[in-house]
């Protein structure tokens, strides 16, 4: 069984800076971390693997300094970590990230199963993971929250969508977006940290891809324009329940069962 | 003569709301029952008298004035998260509530201080200091416990290993005295060698010296880089043995605390949060703060080569918030998870010298299987803090459960006092472990405790029957 990890290198912060002539985000010097949904997608499939066996490789889009991610990824169990890294990448909205990254997996010779995290927690747009699926002609399921059972053939996965939850079975190759708390992410480890410090991490360029047009690549090939981009206003709400202790209490219940807290 | 005390009247009622305002006051009945104890009802309940709740430190002295005049015992209440039975009104009378006096003060950056009022939560505090770009270490597990409260039982919680105590970071403290004076101990000097250092007496007295109405608290530069380590081992005792090691490295740890697997599934099974390290029976939890990254480096690479070669399963690294926190949660849900596993707990907070932790824990738990009360020892072990909690099953009887408990706590505390340990690490003695405190010093060191107490407070009337108890004919004749 083969498994590929979606992975993306987020800022660390919220605060970040926006570049004002291109709409984007200004990336290089800011401190960086792994997009936290991704390491629930890179636990799912730790999990899976050690149920059937098999392989499981990080691939991301990034600059070069990605590196680190990808240590820290085979430092918490990943066999192969992949990045695609060239210049003509820089600037990829949703439609380009999702096809570069099919490349990269058409490069690497297709998976049985790959896993994306949710969203990104900057770009935060949910659908990279299913614009990929449809770039590689296989299904998907997106808000993936539990895994039902998964042998060498099929997956059986429970999606939370709003109000309903769905089980849905698929046939290799598939893909799915997995939510936060599927599973807790495994911390790294500092055995496997040290037993993979020499442990190439693996660069492909846009020459290793099969699909040459540049117009499907980096900023030439993302229509996505940019009007303004910024950081939404942090919202706070206070509500003052009124009544007896009873009353309060089973309004609070009622609220926080609502709002899914409990 | 301050036994027995005045039973309050209609007029003394008057004269509270008088001082203060009735929309604060209430009496008798109309007294909320949470106020008749702390955190540890079996550790008394009782009901005040009348109960207030006070805005500033002149109605703070107006009360102790007309108190200790009538003779009448006053409590001084925070947030009411005490561990020892220390803030319940053992002889009745005035229940005083400083959590409206919970102002903030803008952090003095030359001096790199905060001064707050009592009644403002530690939560809140770090907090403050946090937008400063400072930061207030003291870290009790308790966070919306109020900074008076920790002041006045200097709480220390986990980061204790590497900071230190509440203490550490008193610099002064405004307070009214059981006659209603309104003093200053200390002022916001980093010296001071200027007569007895009551400063440092107060804090730690559990309520009964004085009404704390202001302190003035030190702040550090925040720490630029943090990481927790999470290290398994098959074993508590060696998870525990792993300890001094650990505090012999160069690098000083901000916390160790340890978990053993039974308490990790007890979270995991009542709070859902699942433990990111599944291997080994029990768990060190090692954290460092560091001002670089290549100083933080050092400390994990030493810490985890020496976890290695003491018999750890591996090194789990904690390097991000989001990892730190899926550690760092469980060991907070440890309390809640045993609460809602058990009928009721007891409590142990001996602190043994860091030499004898892993034997400490060892008997802890043989002790416990002797009188077949469960027996979880965890936490603080960076310090030598270990909190030994007993647990009551369903289905308990009331008899086997305060013989269980009470043959455990005498051979626990025993065991600390044979290692040079001493009875509470941070909880108290409160009202809870009077019992055990005489065992725990010299009759000349009890005889200077009760001294110490007369000095402050002659009529008695503050906190009475907490930390020290005097006999009532003792109490007839005052001093």
């Amino acid at each position: 069984m083969k498994i590929i990890v979606c992975m993306k290198q987020v800022p660390a912060t919220t605060q970040v800076e926006i570049d004002p002539e291109t709409g984007s985000m200004k990336r290089s010097g800011s401190s960086t971390r792994t997009n936290p949904y991704d390491l629930f997608a890179l636990e799912t499939a730790l999990r899976i693997r050690e149920k059937t066996g098999g392989t499981v490789t990080a691939l991301t889009m990034g600059p070069d300094q990605a590196v680190s991610m990808m240590k820290d990824a085979y430092a918490m169990g990943a066999d192969e970590a992949v990045i695609l890294s060239d210049r003509k990448f820089a600037g990829s909205d949703v439609l380009a990230t999702s096809f570069t990254l099919s490349q990269g997996i058409r490069a690497l010779g297709g998976a049985d199963l790959i896993i994306c995290g949710k969203q990104t927690t900057d770009g935060d747009t949910s659908q990279v993971g299913p614009a990929l699926a449809e770039h590689l002609h296989i299904p998907h399921c997106a808000w993936v929250n539990g895994l039902v059972c998964v042998d060498s053939e099929k997956i059986q996965v429970k999606q939370e969508l709003g109000e309903v939850t769905q089980v849905s079975e698929m046939k290799y190759p598939c893909l799915i977006t997995v939510d936060k708390d599927i599973f807790v992410p495994r911390l790294p480890s500092y055995r496997k940290k040290k037993a993979t410090q020499n442990r190439e991490v693996k660069m492909l360029h846009l020459a290793d891809l099969p699909d040459q047009n540049l117009t499907r690549y980096g900023s030439i090939g993302s229509p996505t324009a940019v009007d303004r981009m910024f950081a939404p206003e942090s919202k706070a709400r206070q509500i003052h329940l009124e009544g007896t202790v009873s009353q309060k209490t089973e309004r609070l219940f009622a609220l926080l069962t609502e709002q899914k807290i409990i | 003569m301050p036994y027995p005390y005045k039973k309050m009247d209609e007029n003394d009622f008057e004269a509270i709301r008088r001082f203060t305002d009735s929309s604060r006051v209430w009496v008798g009945e109309e007294i909320a029952r949470e106020y008749y104890h702390d955190e540890m009802p079996n550790y008394g309940t009782y009901p005040p008298e009348l109960y207030v709740e006070v805005v500033n430190k002149e109605e703070v002295s107006a009360i102790m004035a007309y108190a200790y005049e009538n003779n009448i015992p006053v409590v001084c209440r925070g947030a009411g998260t005490g561990l020892a039975g220390g803030a319940s009104c053992k002889f009745g009378g005035i229940m005083l509530s400083v959590m409206r006096m919970n102002r903030i003060f803008p952090v003095d950056h030359k001096n790199q201080t905060i001064t707050v009022e009592p009644g403002a939560l530690l939560t809140d505090v770090q907090a403050a200091a946090r937008a400063e770009g400072l930061f207030y270490p003291p870290d009790p597990g308790e966070k919306t416990a109020s900074i008076g409260g920790n002041v006045i039982t200097n709480a220390g919680g986990m980061k204790a290993v590497r900071y230190g105590l509440t203490r550490d970071f008193v610099r002064c403290i405004q307070a009214v005295l059981p006659d209603g004076n309104i003093v200053e101990f200390s002022s916001n000097v980093v010296k001071n060698t200027t007569g007895y250092d009551f400063k440092d007496l107060v804090i730690g007295s559990e309520g009964t010296l004085c009404v704390l109405t202001q302190v003035t608290l030190k702040l550090l530069p925040m720490p630029k880089k943090t990481c927790t380590l999470v290290i398994p081992f098959p074993s508590l005792e060696e998870c525990a043995d792993m300890v001094p090691v650990v505090l012999e490295l160069p690098f000083v740890p901000t916390a160790i605390e340890f978990l053993e697997r039974e308490l990790i599934e007890m979270v995991e099974r009542n709070l859902k949060k699942p433990f990111p390290v599944t291997e080994g029976n029990a768990a060190l939890i090692v954290m460092y703060d560091a001002s670089s990254q290549s100083e933080l480096d050092g400390a994990v690479e030493a810490a985890s080569e020496a976890a290695l070669a003491h018999g750890a399963i591996d090194v789990a690294i904690a390097d991000t918030p989001e990892r730190a926190d899926s550690v760092w949660s469980v060991r907070g849900g440890i309390l809640e998870a045993m609460k809602a596993e058990s009928v009721a707990q007891e409590e142990c907070d001996v602190v043994v010298p860091r030499s004898r932790i892993a034997e400490y824990v060892r008997l802890a738990k043989e002790i416990g299987l002797r009188h077949g009360i469960t027996v979880e020892p965890c936490g603080h072990c960076g310090d030598g803090n270990i909190h030994t909690e007993m647990l009551r099953p369903e289905g308990m009887s009331d008899e086997d459960w305060e013989k269980g408990t009470h043959a455990c706590l005498k051979e626990l505390y025993a065991v600390s006092k044979k290692f040079g340990g001493q009875l509470s690490g941070e909880h108290g003695i409160g009202n809870g472990r009077l019992e055990y405190f005489k065992d725990f010093i010299s009759p000349r060191l009890y005889q200077l405790h009760k001294a110490v107490k007369l000095a402050f407070d002659d009529k008695l009337i503050l906190n009475p029957g907490k930390i020290v108890e005097y006999k009532q004919e003792e109490m007839n004749y005052g001093r």
